[in-house]
C-alpha cells in the first residue's frame, strides 16, 4: 500500500523501485498517458524528449520526476497529471509505477558518439544558414523555431529528419491540450486588397484573422475577409538539406552542437 | 380554500420581488378570479364577488403571507413540471439543459436575428475563481442565472449583470477519479430546487435562491472511478442522471431520484446482470467492469412517458478480446418508462466497440408530420434516424471522413472492418480518438429543418494497452497517438437535413472545436471555436454574420434567454461565462 498523500522532498526515492510488477503496470500507464509524445518504449518522439537518456535535464531525480509528471513543465508542451487530454489522472501509486517503468528502460551510455559540437556552432552560424532563421540563446533569426532547448527535447533521429525533410514534421498534428501556443510554422501566402503579395510563416491564425511574419521579420496583422487572397501551405518554408547541401558528418556536428546547448 | 396549497406568489411576489401593495393587491384578486395559469384553477367568482368584504379581508391575510410567511410560498423560482413541460410559452427562460424536453437546443426567441446579428456586443463576462475548462450550460429562470464551474463549484448570476447572487463549491475528497477534466455540465431546475451531479457521485439539490444544501444523496462510490459530470434531467418529481467512470471499467447506470427528498426512485444499470436480458452479451465476468457510462443528458417524450438516454462505450473502450458479444447496453440509445425506469426497447449503434464511440452525444425527437423521429449525430461518425415508437434503424449517413466501416448489417447499422480492430502496434483510424463530434451539443432549428452539429475531422493511430482491471484504476486499454498519414486536424460547424442525411453547408474551424450550438427563431445559428471565437452564423447559408474574441478556449454549447425582454446570448469559455446582446 502506498500512502495517497505524497510529500516528496528532494532526496526522496520511489518507494515501488526496482518492482519488476511495477515497472510493467507502469509501462501500460506509459502507453496511455505518455507515449503520444514521448513514444512507444520511451524513445522519444517528434515532441517529446528520449526518456531512455539517462542524463535528464529536468528530472534529475525521482522525486523530481515525480513532480514533473504530476505538475507538467511550465513553457513546455510537458502538462500536467491528467490534463493533457487523453489517458485519465494518475494516482500517486501509478506514478511511481511510471517512473519504475522509466528507470528501467534507461540506457546508461549513448548509443553513438556525438559529433564535433564545436564545428557544429561554426556551421549554423555560418555556412549552413540555420542562423539565418533560427534562434540559439538570443542570437540569430526569427522565421523558424527558436533552437536553444531542441537538443534536450527532441530524440536526434528527430532532429536529423527535420533538418533532411523540413515539411515532414509540419505534418504532425498537435493534439489541443499539448498545444497552448499553438505555432505550427505553416507557410502563408496573401495578397493585399492593394495587391501587395506577402510570403511568410503564420504566427498564429483563427477563422477570421491570420498573424504572420514575412522572411524580413515583419509582423502583419491582418483580417482575411480583408485579403485578396489567402493560402496556407504544410510545405515548410525551410528549404531540405539533403546530403550534397549539408553532408551527414556536418549534419552530425550541428546536432551535436544543438544537444551541447539543450544540455545546458 | 386552504392557504397553505396556493402559491400566489409564485410568479411575481414573495420575498424575490415585493411589489407595490395596491399592485399587488389587483394581481391577486385576478389570479383568485382566473387562476394563475398553472395549478391553480380558475375560480369563477365574479368580480362583484371578490369585492366583498370578506374576500377582500382574505386577499389582504394572503398578499401579508405571502411576503412573511410561514404561509408563504418558495416563491421565486418555482418551476414546476408544468412549466417544463410548455417551455416554449416562456422563451425568456432556459430551464433544461437543452432547452426543451425534445433536445433541440432551440431558442424562440426572434429578437437578435441574421439582420441585426452584426452588432451584437458583450453585456457581462463572469470569471470563476476556478482554473480549467468550463462545460457548463446555464439555466436562467426569471432573470437569474443558475450554473456550475470547475471542481463542482456552482452559481447564480444576475441575468442582467452577471452578478453574483451566491456561490456554491463541493469540498470534494482529495481522490476523485475524474476523468477527463474536473467538469459539469449544469444543473436541473425543479420547483425551488437546482440540482447538479458531482465529482464524487453525489447527487446534491440546492436552494435556488441561497445554494444552501437541501439534500445531497451519494449514488455511487467515487472511489471505484464513478462520478457524475452531466446535468440532470427534471420532470414530474424525479431528477433523472446517467452516470460517469467507462475509463475506469463502472458499471453504468441512470437513475432517477425524488426531488422532494432525495430519495432513489429506480436505477436502470446499462450492463445487465445475471439472469436479465443482454446479459449474454457479454463474456464472462466482463459485464462487471462493462463501462457503459451514461453520461451525457437524454430527453423526454411526455405524450408516451419515456426517456430517451444515451449510453457510452464498453470498457476497456480500445481492447474487445475479453469481452466478446454485443456488450449490451454500450453505445447505445435506451427507451425508459420514466416513472419505472423500464426498458421499453433500446437500439445499439456501435455493437461490440472497440474505438471509443460513446454514443452519449443528445438524442434529438424531431417530429415530421406523422412520424416520430430521434435524431444522432454519434461520435462514430455517423449521422442516424430513429423511429422513436419503436426503435427501428431508419437511415445511417457519415457527416465526416470515415475508415472504421464500410459496410452495414441487414438493419442499415454500421459495422467495423476488421481492419480497423486496434491492435498493439495501431493504425490510422478515422476519425479519430475524440470522435467524429463528441458531448458538445448539438441543435435542430424546428424552422429550417436543420440539424447542427460540431464536426471533427481527426484520425488517428488506435493502439491497446493490455492493462488489467484494478479497482478505482484507469482501465481503457488504449492509448493514441496523432498519425503521420492523417491530414492536420480541422473541424466544422455543419447543418444536416435529417430527411435525406445530407449536409447542407459547413462553416470551418482552422482546428477541431469543442463548442456545441444553438439554433434561434431568429434564424442565427451560434457556436464557438478552439480560437476563443463566439460567433453567430445565418441559419440557412452558414454564413458568419457576426464573432467575438472570448480570450479562451469554448468547451462549452451556448444558451438564450431574455431579461426585461431583451434577448441575451451566453456561452462559457475559459473560465469565465459571457452574455452577449444587442446594444
Amino acid at each position: 500500500m502506498v500512502a495517497t498523500t505524497v510529500a516528496v522532498a528532494a532526496d526522496d526515492h520511489n518507494p515501488l523501485a526496482p518492482d519488476p510488477k511495477a515497472a510493467k503496470a507502469g509501462e501500460y500507464e506509459f502507453r496511455i498517458n505518455c507515449a503520444l509524445c514521448h513514444g512507444l518504449g520511451a524513445h522519444g518522439g517528434g515532441r517529446g524528449p528520449d526518456l531512455t537518456r539517462a542524463q535528464k535535464k529536468h528530472a534529475t531525480s525521482d522525486a523530481v520526476m515525480f513532480q514533473i509528471i504530476n505538475n507538467g513543465i511550465p513553457g513546455t508542451a510537458m502538462p500536467a497529471n491528467g490534463t493533457n487530454g487523453q489517458g485519465v489522472g494518475m494516482t500517486d501509486e501509478e506514478i511511481w509505477e511510471l517512473i519504475t517503468y522509466i528507470r528501467s528502460v534507461e540506457v546508461k551510455a549513448p548509443t553513438k558518439p556525438l559529433g564535433d559540437a564545436k564545428h557544429g556552432k561554426e556551421l549554423f552560424y555560418g555556412d549552413a544558414n540555420c542562423s539565418l532563421c533560427h534562434m540559439i540563446n538570443g542570437k540569430g533569426g526569427r522565421l523558424g523555431p527558436e533552437l536553444t532547448s531542441v537538443g534536450g527535447t527532441r530524440t536526434v533521429e528527430a532532429i536529423i529528419d527535420s533538418v533532411r525533410n523540413p515539411s515532414r514534421r509540419l505534418a504532425w498534428g498537435l493534439t489541443e491540450p499539448t498545444k497552448e501556443f499553438a505555432q505550427e510554422y505553416e507557410t502563408v501566402m496573401v495578397v493585399t486588397v492593394d495587391g501587395k503579395e506577402i510570403k511568410g510563416v503564420a504566427l498564429n491564425e483563427d477563422h477570421f484573422s491570420v498573424q504572420m511574419m514575412d522572411t524580413n521579420e515583419r509582423i502583419y496583422l491582418l483580417e482575411k475577409d480583408r485579403l485578396r487572397s489567402f493560402q496556407k501551405s504544410r510545405e515548410s518554408m525551410m528549404p531540405k538539406y539533403d546530403a550534397a547541401v549539408l553532408d551527414d558528418k556536418d549534419l552530425g556536428d550541428i546536432v551535436a552542437y544543438l544537444i551541447n546547448v539543450g544540455a545546458k | 380554500m386552504s392557504v397553505t396549497t396556493h402559491c400566489l406568489a409564485g410568479r411575481r411576489g414573495g420575498s424575490q420581488h415585493p411589489l407595490p401593495w395596491a399592485f399587488f393587491r389587483a394581481e391577486t384578486r385576478q389570479i383568485l378570479r382566473r387562476g394563475d395559469g398553472r395549478e391553480m384553477p380558475p375560480s369563477g367568482l365574479s368580480r362583484a364577488a371578490l369585492g366583498s368584504t370578506l374576500l377582500r379581508a382574505l386577499i389582504r391575510f394572503l398578499a401579508i403571507s405571502t411576503l412573511i410567511g410561514p404561509f408563504a410560498c418558495p416563491a421565486g423560482a418555482q418551476v414546476t413540471f408544468e412549466r417544463l413541460l410548455h417551455s416554449a410559452k416562456e422563451p425568456q427562460n432556459w430551464l433544461t439543459y437543452s432547452g426543451d424536453y425534445a433536445g433541440r437546443r432551440f431558442s424562440p426567441l426572434d429578437q437578435i436575428n441574421s439582420g441585426n446579428a452584426r452588432s451584437l456586443v458583450a453585456k457581462w463576462v463572469y470569471q470563476t475563481a476556478g482554473t480549467g475548462k468550463l462545460e457548463t450550460t446555464p439555466l436562467v429562470v426569471d432573470g437569474i442565472l443558475y450554473a456550475t464551474g470547475q471542481d463542482d463549484r456552482a452559481f447564480a448570476l444576475d441575468g442582467r449583470t452577471g452578478r453574483p447572487i451566491w456561490l456554491y463549491q463541493r469540498q470534494l475528497p482529495a481522490d476523485i477519479r475524474p476523468c477527463c477534466g474536473r467538469v459539469n455540465r449544469g444543473f436541473a431546475i425543479l420547483g425551488d430546487k437546482v440540482v447538479f451531479g458531482t465529482l464524487d457521485a453525489h447527487l446534491i439539490a440546492l436552494d435556488a435562491k441561497t445554494g444552501s444544501v437541501i439534500w445531497d444523496v451519494a449514488a455511487a462510490d467515487y472511489r471505484l472511478g464513478y462520478s457524475f459530470t452531466a446535468a440532470p434531467l427534471a420532470l414530474k418529481n424525479l431528477i433523472v442522471l446517467g452516470v460517469s467512470g467507462g475509463e475506469y471499467g463502472v458499471r453504468g447506470f441512470i437513475d432517477a431520484y425524488d426531488a422532494t427528498t432525495g430519495e432513489r426512485k429506480w436505477r436502470f444499470y446499462t450492463v445487465p446482470g445475471p439472469g436479465e436480458p443482454g446479459h449474454d452479451t457479454w463474456e464472462g465476468d466482463s459485464w462487471k467492469v462493462g463501462g457503459a457510462p451514461a453520461w451525457n443528458t437524454g430527453t423526454y417524450d411526455p405524450s408516451t412517458n419515456q426517456l430517451f438516454w444515451p449510453t457510452g462505450n464498453p470498457a476497456p473502450s480500445n481492447r474487445g478480446e475479453r469481452r466478446a458479444g454485443d456488450n449490451l447496453y454500450s453505445n447505445s440509445l435506451l427507451a425508459l418508462n420514466a416513472d419505472t425506469g423500464q426498458l421499453n426497447w433500446y437500439f445499439q449503434y456501435t455493437k461490440h466497440d472497440e474505438h471509443d464511440w460513446d454514443a452519449t452525444q443528445v438524442p434529438i425527437m424531431i417530429d415530421t408530420g406523422s412520424k416520430h423521429l430521434i435524431a444522432q449525430a454519434n461520435r462514430n461518425g455517423f449521422f442516424y434516424v430513429i423511429d422513436r415508437t419503436n426503435g427501428k434503424l431508419l437511415s445511417a449517413h457519415a457527416y465526416g471522413k470515415i475508415t472504421w466501416s464500410d459496410s452495414k448489417d441487414a438493419e442499415g447499422r454500421p459495422v467495423a472492418n476488421q481492419a480497423a480492430k486496434p491492435t498493439l502496434e495501431g493504425h490510422t483510424v478515422c476519425p479519430g480518438a475524440m470522435g467524429a463530434t463528441n458531448w458538445m451539443a448539438p441543435s435542430y432549428d424546428p424552422q429550417t429543418g436543420l440539424f447542427y452539429v460540431t464536426a471533427r475531422e481527426q484520425c488517428d493511430i488506435f493502439s491497446t494497452a493490455p492493462q488489467p482491471y484494478e479497482a478505482g484504476h484507469a482501465y481503457y486499454g488504449s492509448a493514441y497517438f496523432p498519425s503521420e498519414e492523417a491530414e492536420p486536424y480541422w473541424g466544422a460547424l455543419r447543418a444536416i437535413d435529417p430527411a435525406t442525411g445530407q449536409m447542407k453547408w459547413e462553416f470551418r474551424h482552422p482546428s477541431p472545436s469543442w463548442s456545441g450550438a444553438l439554433s434561434t427563431a431568429g434564424g442565427v445559428v451560434f457556436t464557438g471555436d478552439a480560437e476563443g471565437n463566439f460567433i453567430a452564423l445565418d441559419a440557412q447559408s452558414g454564413k458568419a454574420l457576426w464573432h467575438f474574441e472570448m480570450g479562451g478556449e469554448v468547451y462549452a454549447s451556448p444558451m438564450a434567454f431574455a431579461v426585461d425582454g431583451k434577448q441575451c446570448v451566453a456561452i462559457a469559455a475559459g473560465s469565465a461565462i459571457y452574455s452577449f446582446g444587442l446594444p
